[in-house]
């Protein structure tokens, strides 16, 4: 069987992106089951020495196309280079960050090899099927598990037939985990000479603002999240209140967002972050599927709610049966009295 | 020459909107319980079309729609609010497609309307959250792409000024003609329907849905061309029927299953000063928190 690639995304800062460093830790496990090595692609611009940052990951080769125009990503550059090793190597599974990047680049590269392609899978493994139709057995085919349809239902994709088979998945999914520091892996240059053309670089950037991300609410130990029954902006200032005397960050349903309450960095969810706090606090959250998809591995959670049956208060370990203007004042009286 | 722009528009079950009823009893999805709609931003994408053609005397919009016969809902709505023509892509050998046999048979169609300047669709459906046609759409048609678009501050003969959204902040970028756009939700509204246009064209129709019309709305629909919208099958676009509806889709459901709660034993609580006062404790206590 052929091997499993990541492709991997150098940030704003020069370095290896966190949601590849997920995938590659993902990937290592997928590889090991299969028992065939996990390789990566990196591209961009001045990347001496990037494969330290991967191989600890258990990454046995990395390819490497460094050009000076290929940082920032642009689409067709890194298509082609993609495609390119993709044809040589032609791998068993390639799997992307669920992305501005990884959105753009895979459906590209998977409409040029005509295979089946999953945005923002939850979940990736291994499994059999039979197709009744033509009466084939397959072995250890990629599950790409993902909720669907309103978040009613959780469907599994395969791709019986088309390599490779590949998959999206969003910053936080998967958990980021060094194998070993010491691993060793093999480094392939790309002969980025050979495959770039000038009609690659039409598309030009004239001009970039970016940020480095503000809110890092994937990392913090607390999260206090509102939903749409938050009811507006300013109540959500309420959160922001006990997120301070907590030390916590403030995260978001979808419909919040939508709504206006609250920036869409914020999102936790299917299309949003995966979080595993040691503690979520649910405020005015209904609990749909494709939010719990994105905060249900929390260790503790408190929903606050005014509807007794809202699905959250299933999956919550305390459920307070109330109004959020009334219960986070007093969360907020009642920590400060009791903490020294 | 005229600048011709074609907008890829697709029509969804309001998914944002899921009721109670919108599952059947065995687990499947109840589509005839939530309304059709216009996707959210192809509306974007609608709008940026059409200040496209605000500008520009030699600009002509034309939807393009794939789906079933009601999906002539979308073209009408497209056409009230300045779209000039619209086709409905149509067939049950359809039926099934995944992201990559949808884009294949939508490359079909721009193919037929060639040439173009712009293919200008929404980032992503809401039924599924993909993200995957447009950019495939653009590989098909062997073009470039620019994804998440919130404005076109420039648009001349030759050149286009596209300014970005991504996670993290705006890029601007340049890019020649013919081009694939996905517009992403933070570009403008579209505009409201126009009444002059509703007028117009509240009769158009497409031929199937022709067929329960009186006679003399159909002699109106001879008179007038403007309210006919073609429907183009399998035959029409010379599709491969290979690379259409299941045999076309790489991608197969394998399983789908309900949600199924991991009930815990939730402590249930009031907002009593006394309740609030005792969960703090315990949380203080047990150091999930302090
Ligand atoms: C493809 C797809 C992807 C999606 N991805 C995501 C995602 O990543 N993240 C996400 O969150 N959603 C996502 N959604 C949307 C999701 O299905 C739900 O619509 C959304 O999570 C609902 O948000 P909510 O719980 O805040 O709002 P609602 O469902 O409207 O719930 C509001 C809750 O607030 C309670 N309430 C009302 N007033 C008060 C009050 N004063 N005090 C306390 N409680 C009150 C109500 O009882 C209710 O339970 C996705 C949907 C689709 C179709
Ligand atoms: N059946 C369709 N008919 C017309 N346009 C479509 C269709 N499916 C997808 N699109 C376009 O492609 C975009 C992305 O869709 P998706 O990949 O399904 O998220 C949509 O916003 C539409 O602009």
């Amino acid at each position: 069987m052929n091997n499993i690639f990541v492709y991997c995304e150098i940030t704003e800062d020069k370095v290896i992106a966190d949601v590849s460093l997920e995938l590659l830790s993902k990937g290592r496990k997928l590889a090991s089951e299969l028992n065939v090595k996990l390789e990566a692609v990196v591209i961009g611009t001045d990347l001496k020495d990037v494969e330290a940052q991967i191989f600890p990951y258990g990454v046995d080769v990395v390819h490497v196309a460094d050009d000076k125009n290929l940082f920032p990503y642009t689409t067709l550059p890194h298509s082609a280079i993609v495609l390119e090793i993709f044809k040589h190597e032609k791998p068993e599974i390639a799997i992307f960050g669920a992305t501005s990047i990884g959105r753009d680049l895979a459906p590209r590269i998977a409409s040029a090899l005509r295979c089946g392609l999953t945005a923002d899978c939850t979940s990736l493994e291994f499994g059999d099927h039979f197709e009744n139709k033509t009466q084939t057995e397959y072995k250890n085919l990629l599950y790409q598990i993902r909720p669907a349809f309103g978040g009613n239902i959780i469907a599994t994709i395969i791709n019986p037939e088309t390599r490779p088979q590949m998959a999206t998945v969003r910053e936080g999914v998967m958990k980021k985990e060094i194998l070993d520091a010491k691993y060793k892996g093999k480094v392939k240059k790309v002969n980025t000479a050979a495959i770039l053309k000038d009609e690659h670089f039409v598309v030009q950037i004239i001009e970039r603002h970016m940020e480095a991300s503000k809110v890092n609410i994937k990392n913090s130990q607390v999260i206090i999240a509102g939903g749409y029954g938050v009811g507006s902006r300013e109540n959500f200032k309420l959160l922001y209140d006990l997120a301070d005397v907590l030390g916590a960050q403030v995260g978001a349903s979808r419909a919040a967002v939508d709504a206006g309450f609250s920036e869409h960095e914020r999102q936790i969810g299917q299309t949003g972050v995966t979080v595993r706090p040691k503690l979520y606090i649910a405020c005015g959250i209904s609990g749909a599927v494709q939010h719990r998809a994105g905060m249900d591995q929390s260790a503790q959670i408190i929903s606050i709610n005014t509807d007794l049956n809202a699905p959250i208060n299933h999956i919550a370990d305390f459920t307070i049966i109330g109004s959020i203007t009334d219960v986070i004042p007093k969360m907020i009286k009642y920590y400060k009295a009791n903490s020294k | 020459m005229s600048f011709r722009i074609i907008v890829l528009a697709k029509q969804v079950p309001d998914t944002r909107n899921v009721g109670k009823d919108a599952m059947k009893a065995d687990g499947t999805v109840n589509r005839a319980a939530l309304p059709a709609i216009f996707n959210p931003e192809d509306l974007n994408a609608l709008e940026l079309a059409l200040r496209i053609k605000d500008q520009r005397k030699d600009c002509e919009v034309i939807v393009l729609t794939m789906g079933p016969f009601r999906a002539a809902e979308i073209v009408r709505e497209a056409m009230y609010r300045g779209a000039d023509r619209g086709y409905l892509i149509t067939d049950r050998k359809f039926a099934g497609s995944d992201t990559l046999a949808t884009s294949y048979a939508i490359s079909l169609a721009v193919k037929k309307l060639e040439p173009y300047n712009l293919v200008i669709s929404g980032r992503q459906a809401i039924d599924g959250d993909t993200a995957q046609v447009g950019p495939q759409t653009a590989e098909k048609l062997n073009i470039p792409q620019v994804t998440y678009a919130e404005d076109i501050p420039e648009v001349t003969d030759t050149h286009i000024v596209i300014k970005r959204r991504l996670e993290l902040g705006i890029e601007t970028v340049k890019a020649p003609m013919p081009l694939a756009i996905t517009v992403h939700s933070s570009a403008p509204d579209c505009r409201q329907r126009v009444a002059k246009l509703l007028m117009k064209y509240k009769h158009a129709r497409t031929v199937t849905e022709l067929q329960n019309e009186t006679k003399d709305y159909t002699e109106l629909y001879n008179q007038r061309p403007y309210l006919q919208i073609d429907e183009w099958t399998v035959d029409d676009l010379h599709a491969d029927v290979e690379m259409l509806g299941l045999s076309g889709s790489p991608t197969k459901v394998k399983k789908i299953e309900n949600v199924v709660f991991a009930h815990k034993d939730s402590k249930v609580m009031t907002s009593s000063d006394e309740d609030i006062n005792n969960l703090m404790k315990e949380l203080i206590e047990s150091h999930v928190i302090g």
